[in-house]
């Protein structure tokens, strides 16, 4: 099963002509994606082609819907933009739209959200994230899709980097879906939602979860595993030595005051009894632990 | 970025928020003339970006133009948690009937915005908030609707507020509101906010942040930006596009992935603990495509702040190539070299993930004795701490 994103997921990229948008179509149709349609503005009716497939270019989201039954958009259009072209493709009725680009206004994430919201039709990854993949079947993003295999461990993280890190300590066990959900201080999906979709899902017999610095994210998470999640999960925070009052390069990891600290989030974890790595490594090493126990 | 009080009051008084005027200044006899110009009495009032002036002798009243001179020389070069204070706002002292708290800010949690309010301003809302929870009203504010009269309405009634200045407080949100969407702030909060004997509601201080992702729709942001309070390496690497933050250790940092920099940090902090306590000197994230320049320009700038005994260039290649890291590496050695700004001090070196191999042999051939290869992050957190306690 996998989560959000399965084999039978077919594909629009935004910005499918700018030069993001056109090396992250071949990486993603070089993983497994199913990539039916692009759009970018004032360039319907051409055709792009990529890793030898002819992927066609249409004006809008809806014209794409329309013509190819798409249900996923990966955005790769410049800030500026980002929130109209998400609207469009809420508009177009598109179930998961994946923000890659970084740089969004947070007044314009807020509004697009709770567009999303008051529709009740889209769910929104990112902004200022790498996306998702579930290897072996599809990618929706910028995340290498040569890193790890499928496999049963699921994976939720604020940072890319990190969740590459982490694909790669554990490639030879493998993972269902990965999926980076960003670093800004709104995005469209949660820890939670990842968390309870993983639950869910009978393909993921365990979870990681990676948080930073900044708001109460991972806070919320734990309550909710001590309610809801059965599933065993590892822990991993970033930002110990961040000072008080400084972005840490994510618009969202920063310590205000007292709150939003690693510490807090550290101890919240594993007071709901998560087990918390001290270092990407040692989180590995125990959700290795995990999962080779299990099968013993 | 934070403004400070005078640049939030000047938003304000730009979308129609009463307020007072006043004037920054720089030096106890600057204090003097303004006070003067104003006449009567003033509040000589610190310019920092954080709180409990009050309480740190940061604001005081001052009975005529002298006295405004000695109290603006008791206050500039104060430091104030850390922040010294190198200019003051001389405003006119206002006579207070009641002090009242608003602000709009966003909420991460729910992912919307929230407005608070309250009857009992003046005091720190923290511990307004704690102390006495049910006089601090919270209303969340749609983002699509924004603070319309109804949503103004809704606010000053949860709070309050008495009838002689109910109406008063209604305009003054939709203001801030404006302030708050056509400034793109992710705070403005008006403590106090109040109400004169006259009757009249002003905003007598002022915090705006403002979102740095939103600059592109506001070229005049950039001139609010105070480089006195930036660090001369941080701001050298605001030049270079360089993401970086100053820290206070021996181990320079230099990563790709604002997350994997910020991990970097801490497994270096935790290795350093059996060094003698090295702890990271900065955050460096280079991002994505690691090139030659942007390596050197990181480098450069590491290599500048004297504290730095020892560099850890840790990356994944997750996009980008290891072997162009590798690449990078070498050339800006070179570059730097070249320049005469040789590097001296030993760099350790983990890569990982797309064409690691090719990356490491790169640097094998390139065989610099200052560079050392190591396999893993923890490993080589723990080499270079060590390299730097040698070093110190």
């Amino acid at each position: 099963m996998a989560i959000f994103l399965t084999e039978d997921s077919k594909i629009l990229v935004q910005g499918i002509t700018g030069s993001e948008g056109t090396k992250h179509t071949a990486r993603m149709l070089g993983s497994h994606a199913n990539i039916v349609a692009g759009v970018t503005p004032g360039k319907g009716g051409q055709t792009v082609t990529s890793e030898g497939r002819d992927i066609p270019v249409f004006s809008s989201c809806q014209e794409a819907v329309d013509a190819t039954g798409a249900d996923v958009s990966v955005v790769f259009v410049p800030p500026r933009f980002t929130k109209g072209a998400v609207h469009e493709a809420i508009d177009a009725g598109i179930p998961l739209v994946v923000v890659i680009t970084e740089g969004v206004p947070v007044h314009d994430t807020a509004e697009f959200y709770a567009y999303a919201e008051s529709t009740g039709t889209t769910r929104i990854i990112g902004p200022n994230c790498p996306g998702l993949i579930s290897p072996g079947k599809s990618n929706a993003g910028i995340i290498p899709g040569t890193i790890t295999k499928a496999g049963r461990i699921g994976l939720v993280s604020k940072s890319g980097t990190l969740t590459y890190q982490m694909m790669y300590e554990l490639r030879d066990l493998g993972f269902s879906s990965a999926v980076g959900i960003g670093g800004d201080p709104v995005i469209g999906t949660t820890h939670i939602d990842c968390l309870q979709a993983f639950q869910d899902d009978p393909e993921t017999d365990a979870i990681v979860m990676i948080g930073e610095i900044g708001g109460d994210a991972e806070e919320r998470a734990a309550a909710y595993i001590a309610e809801h999640i059965t599933k065993p999960v590892v822990g991993y925070v970033a930002g110990f030595t961040a000072p008080e009052g400084k972005t840490m390069g994510h618009a969202g990891a920063i310590v205000s005051g007292s709150s939003g600290t690693a510490a807090a989030k550290q101890e919240a974890l594993e007071a709901v009894g998560v087990r918390v790595g001290k270092t990407p490594s040692e989180t590995a090493r125990l959700m290795r632990e995990i999962i080779t126990g299990a099968q013993a | 970025m934070d403004l400070y009080e005078y640049q939030a009051k000047d938003a304000f008084a730009r979308h129609g928020v009463p307020t007072q005027s006043g004037e920054v200044v720089h030096s106890p006899q600057a204090a003097k003339e303004a006070a003067a110009s104003i006449g009567g009495l003033v509040v000589v009032k610190a310019q920092v970006k954080t709180g409990g002036r009050g309480k740190a002798g940061g604001v005081k009243l001052a009975t005529d133009p002298q006295d405004a001179y000695d109290k603006a020389h008791d206050i500039l070069g104060l430091d104030i948690k850390g922040h010294i204070v190198r200019q003051v706002l001389i405003n006119p002292a206002a006579d207070i009937a009641e002090e009242y708290y608003v602000s709009f800010l966003l909420d991460r949690a729910n992912r919307t915005f929230l407005a608070m309010a309250s009857k009992e301003g003046g005091m720190e809302i923290e511990q307004l908030a704690v102390e006495r929870p049910d006089a601090l009203a919270k209303v969340p504010v749609d983002a699509l609707v924004g603070v319309d009269r109804a949503k103004a309405e809704e606010i000053v009634d949860a709070a309050g507020f008495d009838d002689s200045v109910r109406e008063q407080v209604i305009t003054v949100l939709q203001r801030l509101w404006d302030v708050f969407v056509k400034e793109d702030a992710t705070l403005v909060e008006v403590n106090p906010l109040v109400k004169t004997p006259t009757g009249e509601v002003v905003a007598l201080d002022g915090k705006v942040s403002l979102d740095d992702n939103a600059g592109f729709r506001h070229p005049d942001h950039e001139a609010l930006v105070d480089f006195t309070e930036t660090d001369p390496l941080e701001l050298r690497a605001k030049e270079k596009d360089l993401n970086y933050v100053k820290l206070s250790g021996s181990v320079g940092i230099i990563g790709n992935g604002a997350g994997l920099v910020m991990s970097t940090l801490d497994v270096v902090a935790y290795a350093g603990e059996e060094f003698g306590g090295q702890r990271p000197a900065n955050f460096l994230d280079i991002g994505g495509g690691a090139s030659a320049e942007v390596m050197a320009d990181g480098l450069e700038i590491i290599l500048s702040d004297p504290e730095v005994k020892a560099v850890f260039v840790n990356v994944f290649g997750g996009i980008t190539a290891c072997d162009a890291v590798a690449n990078g590496i070498v050339q800006a050695l070179e570059l730097l070299a070249a320049k005469g700004d040789a590097v001296t001090m030993p760099l350790v070196v983990r890569l990982d993930g797309n064409n690691a191999d090719l990356g490491r042999q790169i640097l094998r051939d390139a065989a610099n004795p200052l560079v050392e290869l190591v396999d893993t992050m923890d490993g080589a957190a723990r080499r270079v701490a060590e390299l730097a306690a040698q070093g110190a």
